[in-house]
């Protein structure tokens, strides 16, 4: 096939890959003796996957998510739509399918991103532009994690598909750091030692 | 490998990569060629399909995913609200090189079917991931809210 390409100025903007970050282990925090300042810390620890570009541009406090390792503008635009899932003709599943897929075309975008689900987390569990105490104290609360219990919070955090994709993201993306599993432990972690939140 | 789905309600098997895009096959292998390529990374929406009913970017699209599948592509788009827009379409000329079109098309009337009644906003939303070239977006806004109203009665 002849690939014509459309001489129009597709916003793509290049990913930009961030830095590698490690993931301590919950052991690295026995050394803090204080049950509520250990947990602090551990959950300051899971905070490098919370506010990792991988969660948080799916994560927005607004009606459109962002993309890339620098969080842009989601191109093409999309809104939020009635079911965190895009708008009547051009949702989600428009271009986003049951797995990563590699492009063919040219122009930045190194594959499309995939799970099945792929959706937005609700408005209420919204990450941007907050504190890690913040999203800890959002975590903790029924009102807007989707009424989970902390054992279902750990549950999300260790086992759920669209969260473990944030370390397969596909071409192009920067992976969160750790693994899911390591990222579970620490859940259980903290849950465990009081689910104490940075002051 | 062997995929088997519908096309247009049409049985078809191919046997081709399974990472092969949905567009390469309707195209080359089954000689479909009104759905475009414009991008190849679901930028431009040249190449939307409908896969189960809803709009999908072929070009992005493997077929291996399409599997037991029913696609639709824009030459077996039919039923009141696909009339509707053709007869819209031609009625403004919203067209100018048309090279987008099978696109516009697809994407405007998979909103009709699930909203008869489309705002400019809802228009917006549906039809942001269409690039025209021609910029023909005015046009396109009309004809959507032009066929909405045919379809009212």
């Amino acid at each position: 096939m002849t690939r014509l390409m459309m001489p129009v100025a597709l916003s793509v903007v290049l990913a930009f890959p961030a830095a590698a970050q490690d993931l301590r282990a919950p052991s690295e925090f026995e050394s803090i003796a204080d049950p509520s300042e250990r947990s602090a810390a551990i959950f300051e620890e899971m905070g490098k996957v919370l506010t990792h570009p991988r969660c948080l541009n799916c994560h927005p406090k607004g009606d459109s998510p962002t993309q890339g390792d620098d969080m842009h503008p989601h191109m093409p635009p999309v809104v939020r739509g009635a079911a965190d899932f895009g708008a009547p003709g051009m949702t989600c599943n428009t271009c986003h399918g049951p797995e990563n897929y590699e492009t063919v075309g040219v122009g930045g975008i190194e594959s499309v991103p995939g799970h099945e689900p792929w959706s937005l987390a609700p408005v209420e569990m919204a990450w941007t532009d907050m504190s890690l105490g913040e999203i800890c104290a959002q975590l903790k609360d029924p009102e807007r994690n989707g009424d989970r219990t902390m054992d279902e919070i750990h549950d999300h955090m260790a086992n759920d598909g669209l969260v473990g994709w944030g370390w397969d993201p596909g071409e192009g993306r920067t992976p969160a750091p750790g693994s899911q599993q390591l990222f579970g432990q620490l859940t259980r972690a903290w849950i465990d030692t009081g689910a104490a939140c940075p002051g | 490998m062997t995929i088997s789905f519908t096309v247009n309600g049409q049985d078809r098997s191919v046997d081709v990569d399974p990472d092969t895009p949905l567009l390469w096959v309707l195209r080359d292998e089954l000689r479909l060629t009104g759905t475009k390529f414009g991008c190849g990374i679901a930028q431009c929406g040249a190449c939307t399909v409908y896969l189960n009913g809803m709009t999908r970017r072929s070009c992005v699209t493997p077929i291996s995913m399409v599997e037991g599948s029913d696609v639709t592509t824009i030459e077996g788009l039919s039923g009141p609200e696909a009339e509707a827009v053709q007869a819209a379409w031609t009625a403004i000329d919203v067209p100018q090189c048309g090279y987008c079109q099978s696109g516009q098309v697809m994407s405007a009337t998979a909103l009709l079917q699930q909203n008869g009644a489309p705002t400019d906003e809802d228009i917006d939303n549906a039809m942001a991931g269409n690039i025209c070239r021609c910029a023909t977006y005015v046009r396109i806004r009309q004809a959507i809210h032009d066929a909405a109203k045919t379809l009212e009665g």
